[in-house]
């Protein structure tokens, strides 16, 4: 019920394309796009996310990824990662 | 010589086989020091010594193998479900979906994310931090960066025996395909393994080209055509034409009949301005042009022997080493002569020999290149032997502008797209000169040493930013210019065609004054009545008279000059004098041993 309203109200801001939940696997749990589309975007980002953590580890190992943005020239594509799951939003930031 | 130490060994043990034993050590000699040797040496304290203690090092050299990058597409499939539940199964994934969101860790996590998220979202609604605060403002004056170029790509010819990249030709439209004519130049020196094909390359991956063209004999020219970006044509070093379709693959869609063709390298091969966008010419140093339909390639549509006694005879011809024309002239075309002469042809002429309208000729050499000023066409660039020339078309007996004469050969040049005056060259000592004429006319206003072989060809991108050359062995350098020489300045237009102007007509008064004179010589020696003929123990005689008039007047006026600043040259009169009485007492004895060879001859 939290997790509906949360979720909603992520969407429901302006400019956000799509919002996908994976799961430690890349399995997407919830998601408002097409299911192919999401498969790939899990798959992609899940092993990116993994990458960005290593490194920011790697470089100093108390640290720890918080947050991930990568910015194209269409989007930006968010993402919150956690030991088990990984929240994905994607969003238009120009107006 | 006292006997110190004495080593025994029986006479009937020696030669024996050796019977190797194992032992305990034994001390065999004990020497002790001799302390009466003592004295020989001095007692040292403290002792120099040198110590070093660094880790042991080695050198290696390491060079990493190009990596060859291909690109291919990733099939994605669902995975990771766990083993218990079918990913096609709707059901079963909905079932699973449902378990994992009644997680209280699921819960919880995603609340936190969520927030986390939140925050992330409003703020690119809030502000766009990408945002261009002053972009509309003028850009400000371009500073006086000196003009550079940098490399941005190399393209080697992939083959084991290098050939020359003969012509470049860039793709009409989008400038990032470039497809380049390999063959081997050299007279006689093809080798059995070296390869027919030329390329075409896409510059984002220049390891591996992206079509192969095979021709039956290596392409000596090849161009795009300008209004149907798939089409190619070549000219072969057969004196064959051949057309390609880049949708048809490496092969050529049809090749002209080899005894109508050219009996040569085909040198230039341009496409015409036709309603069809088929047409196109070549020409060749067997001295012909001729014309071509792709369609039809059996035979030529017209032809035109260059000799310009005008009889049509193909013994009088002249080899053509590079064609020119203008779509925006479309009957008038230029041919460059291999012995340094411009013809400017007619196309719509009636007659044969009228086609050919006027020569140029004022090279030593062959004439490499020819282009038009694609501002003025009336002005023309001219590449030969070691100068570059600018022609006006009205100036008909010499070029309005000359650059100074190099030390090695310019192979290759053209005008820039988008500045009127300025122009680039190649040098077969492997330099890309940059000529700004306005600005500079003594040097190049950049000179780039690209290789260490000799360029064979230039072509620059439409643009005009992007120039692209090939060298000998093959090797095509793509380089970019920097903006100060490919945008054009304000006035300059104005400014490039007022001194085009000038240099046309000051070669025009100059044109007229010589002819004025020679009408004068003309008719001097005809009213005289004396033998115009010299011989040629006269020329010589009259040419040596003047030269040493010309060497005692400097003399004498350095000698004036001396006697009338004695106090700025105080320090050296004697070795002044000295040096000048050297001189002339040489020039007495050069004018014995004259007077010698002369007797003598």
């Amino acid at each position: 019920a939290e997790v509906e309203e949360t979720l909603k109200r992520i969407q429901a801001h302006k400019g956000v394309i799509a919002t996908i939940v994976i799961n430690a696997e890349g399995i997407p749990i919830r998601t408002t796009l097409d299911n192919s589309s999401t498969v790939q975007y899990a798959g992609l980002l899940h092993q990116l996310t993994m990458k960005a953590r290593s490194t920011v580890r790697d470089i100093d190992p108390q640290n720890d990824l918080t947050f991930l943005r990568i910015r194209s020239k269409k989007h930006e594509i968010m993402v919150a990662p956690d030991k088990e799951y990984l929240l994905i939003v994607i969003q238009n930031p120009c107006e | 010589m006292e006997i110190i130490y004495v080593y025994t060994r029986k006479r009937s043990e020696f030669g024996r086989p050796c019977s190797f034993s194992d032992r305990p050590a034994k001390v065999n000699v004990d020497i002790a020091p001799d302390p009466s040797t003592a004295g020989g040496f001095v007692l040292r304290n403290p002792v120099d010594s040198s110590v070093q203690h660094t880790s042991d090092m080695s050198e290696h050299e390491v060079n990493t193998e190009r990596a060859e990058v291909e690109s291919r597409g990733v099939n994605h499939t669902e995975g990771g479900w766990p083993k218990d539940v079918n990913p096609q199964e709707v059901e079963q994934t909905i079932r699973f979906r449902k378990k994992v969101e009644k997680d209280e860790n699921y819960v919880n996590t995603i609340t936190h994310l969520g927030a986390l998220m939140e925050h992330c979202v409003k703020q690119n609604n809030a502000i766009d931090i990408y945002e261009e605060y002053f972009g509309e403002e003028e850009m400000a004056e371009v500073e006086d960066e000196p003009p550079s170029a940098k490399t941005i790509n190399v393209v080697r010819d992939p083959n084991g025996t290098k050939r020359t990249a003969t012509r470049l030709s860039w793709h009409p439209d989008t400038c990032k395909k470039l497809a380049v004519a390999y063959s081997s130049l050299e007279f006689q020196q093809n080798v059995d393994d070296m390869s027919f094909d030329s390329y075409i390359w896409d510059l984002e991956n220049p390891n591996k080209p992206e079509l192969v063209l095979k021709p039956s004999s290596p392409l000596v020219s090849l161009e795009y055509n300008p209004k149907d970006s798939h089409v190619l044509v070549g000219g072969c070093y057969n004196g064959q034409m051949a057309y390609w379709d880049t949708r048809k693959g490496g092969l050529p869609v049809e090749a002209s009949t080899v005894e109508v063709s050219h009996r040569d390298p085909v040198y230039g091969a341009i496409w015409l301005q036709s309603k069809t966008g088929t047409e196109c010419f070549s020409a060749s140093t067997d001295g012909q042009v001729l014309w071509w339909d792709i369609r039809k390639l059996s035979e030529p549509t017209e032809t035109l022997v260059l000799d310009i006694t005008r009889k049509g005879l193909l013994e009088n011809a002249l080899g053509a080493v590079t064609l020119e024309f203008e779509p925006t002239m479309p009957t008038k075309f230029m041919v460059g002569t291999e012995q340094g002469i411009v013809i400017a042809c007619n196309r719509k002429a009636k007659t044969p020999p009228e086609k050919i309208t006027s020569t140029y000729s004022g090279h030593h050499g062959p004439v490499y290149a020819l282009a038009r000023n694609p501002f003025y066409p009336k002005i023309f660039l001219t590449v030969g032997d070691w100068t570059a020339r600018i022609w006006s078309e009205e100036n008909k007996e010499s070029s309005i502008m000359c650059t100074k004469y190099h030390l090695s050969y310019l192979t290759d040049g053209c005008w820039s797209t988008v500045r009127p005056s300025v122009f680039f060259t190649t040098r077969s000592d492997g330099t890309l000169d940059v000529w700004d004429f306005l600005f500079k006319q003594n040097d190049p206003s950049l000179s780039l040493k690209v290789c260490d072989e000799p360029l064979s060809s230039l072509r620059l991108q439409d643009n005009g930013c992007v120039v692209g050359c090939g060298s000998k062995l093959g090797t095509v350098t793509l380089l970019e210019i920097s903006s100060g020489l490919c945008t054009l300045q304000r006035n300059e237009k104005t400014l490039a065609s007022a001194m085009f102007e000038r240099e046309t007509k000051r070669e025009k008064i100059l044109e007229a004054r010589h002819r004025e004179l020679r009408l004068k010589e003309r008719a001097r020696s005809e009213s005289q009545e004396s033998e115009v003929e010299e011989s040629p123990y006269e020329v010589l005689d009259r040419a040596r008279r003047e030269f040493f008039e010309v060497i005692e007047a400097e003399l004498q006026r350095r000698v004036q000059a001396e006697t009338q600043h004695p106090h700025g040259k105080v320090k050296d009169p004697t070795g002044e004098a000295a040096a000048v009485q050297g001189e002339e007492s040489q020039v007495p004895k050069d004018r014995e041993e004259e007077e010698e060879e002369k007797d003598a001859a």
